[in-house]
């Protein structure tokens, strides 16, 4: 065990504030994203090409541009077209608030394909012959298609989560005091970058590694009922 | 805006040309690390295993952001030693860490890549190749890696567009890529939306570009498998990390 010098709470301190801004951005990404997919799915075509449009353009531009974006760019872009009506305004984003925000918005993105991809691979007959038994469109989903899908959609949502917690890092950048951020300061005081920068590393992997774990589980679980080779 | 453009593009343009480079040596590079990677995560040797295995965790584990600051500032802590060596040259140099960083980062994936679409090569085409006498490198030359190549193609080009991405985060120690440049002017002018906007739109027709063009090699490379009319995908479908 290395000597950390004091800095160990630090950072803990920075791996609590990492996993709540991933968990915070996860289930706005896990909203978003099957608000959007849905969007995709049924919308009218407006719609879907304005999706599809939001899509495409998050998946092509780097988090750490979109971050920058949004908390740099957006509050002078409020001031200048608020300036341009004679309102003189001045508006700060919060590190935290723009980071989740950001994530969220990126991760919708990927979510969304993932459900969509889910929602296909349900087989058709499946809701034909639960509305031919009687049940209302919306009991269908609940009980029928939503609990296969889910089946389907784990890996994918999985793969998401775990992109997304290494993403987080991105948000140190802007000051927010999470395990990067947190494992930076500790170096430059202690002199020490490899020591701490290799720290934060580990329990990046800690993360992954329970976070792999965690979805070995679910994934058996949403699996229960189905025969060994069907999925 | 538009002057906002004018003014600055040969800058931004500039910028781009550093992307383009450190993304396209960086997956060259990525790509010679992967293949031996790829046949040790594969082999028999418990070893050979061993040192792959841990080298595509860790790296695939961990933030890129961490691992550039492990390389560039770590390296600091051994400067001593890296003198002796006469390394301290390289790690002193920011280009020389993105570059080392991203080659190892990207390794690692690609040789994710290759390694399951190695597996994916069908077991009837490696006993033909045995039963013609082929040896084991003659068979990896002519009958396994082509193979793979064609049914990896798809998720490889996916990784190069995350690479094309990832280069983005070396502004962070001083290089002026894309947005780095973009950082620079934002904060000089205070014009950051019209920075980080052109940033965005530069990166978005270079991913594009790159995809556009991924697809057609990916035509040529299958034509003797597929009709003549295969569907046609969109462009960014299937694009996941």
């Amino acid at each position: 065990m290395p000597d950390l010098q004091g800095y160990g709470s630090l950072l803990i301190d920075g791996l609590m504030m990492t996993l709540g801004v991933a968990i915070a951005s996860m289930i706005g990404a896990l909203i978003l994203g099957l608000a959007a997919a849905a969007g995709k799915l049924f919308a009218p075509r407006a719609g879907r090409v304005l999706i599809e449009g939001y899509t495409t353009v998050v998946r092509g531009v780097p988090e750490l541009v979109l971050l920058l974006l949004i908390y740099y760019g957006l509050p002078t872009l409020v001031q200048d077209t608020l300036g341009g009506m004679g309102h003189d305004v001045t508006l700060a984003i919060n590190p935290f608030v723009a980071g989740i925000g950001t994530l969220t918005l990126i991760y919708a993105a990927f979510a969304c394909e993932v459900y969509r991809a889910a929602y296909l691979a349900v087989p058709p007959g499946q809701r034909e012959a639960a509305l031919a038994l009687g049940l209302s469109s919306m009991v269908t989903f609940r009980k029928v298609e939503l609990p296969q899908m889910m089946r389907y959609a784990l890996p994918g949502l999985g793969n998401v989560w775990m992109v997304l917690v290494k993403a987080t890092a991105l948000i140190s950048i802007i000051q927010l005091p999470e395990l990067m951020r947190n494992a930076d300061i500790a170096a430059r005081s202690t002199q020490q970058p490899f020591t701490f920068f290799f720290m934060a590393c580990l329990l990046y992997l800690s993360i992954t590694l329970v976070s792999m774990w965690g979805q070995g589980r679910l994934e058996t679980w949403a699996s229960r009922g189905t025969t060994e080779g069907a999925l | 805006m538009l002057s906002f453009v004018v003014e600055n593009l040969p800058r931004f343009l500039q910028g781009a040309w550093l992307t383009v480079q450190l993304a396209t040596y960086s997956c060259l590079l990525g790509l010679c690390i992967a293949v031996p990677v790829a046949l040790a995560r594969l082999s028999a040797s418990r070893v050979l295993r061993g040192i792959s295995t841990g080298y595509v965790f860790f790296f695939r584990g961990t933030p890129l952001l961490a691992q550039i600051f492990l390389i560039y500032y770590g390296s600091g802590q051994f400067r001593h030693a890296l003198d002796a060596v006469g390394l301290w040259g390289f790690f002193r140099d920011p280009w020389f860490c993105a570059l080392l960083t991203l080659t190892l980062n990207t390794g690692a994936y690609s040789s994710e890549i290759l390694r399951g679409a190695i597996q994916a090569v069908p077991k009837g085409e490696i006993e033909a190749a045995r039963s013609l006498g082929l040896k084991w490198r003659m068979r990896l030359r002519f009958i396994i890696l082509p193979r793979a190549i064609r049914i990896g193609w798809p998720a490889y080009t996916n990784e190069v567009v995350y690479q094309i991405q990832a280069t983005s985060l070396v502004s962070i120690i001083t290089i002026m890529d894309i947005t780095g440049v973009a950082r620079a002017i934002g904060a000089r002018h205070f014009t950051f939306y019209e920075a980080f906007g052109l940033a965005a739109i530069l990166y978005l027709i270079l991913v594009y570009g790159f995809i556009f063009m991924a697809r057609r090699v990916e035509r040529r490379l299958n034509l003797h498998l597929q009709p003549s009319h295969a569907p046609r995908t969109a462009l960014a479908q299937g694009l996941t990390r």
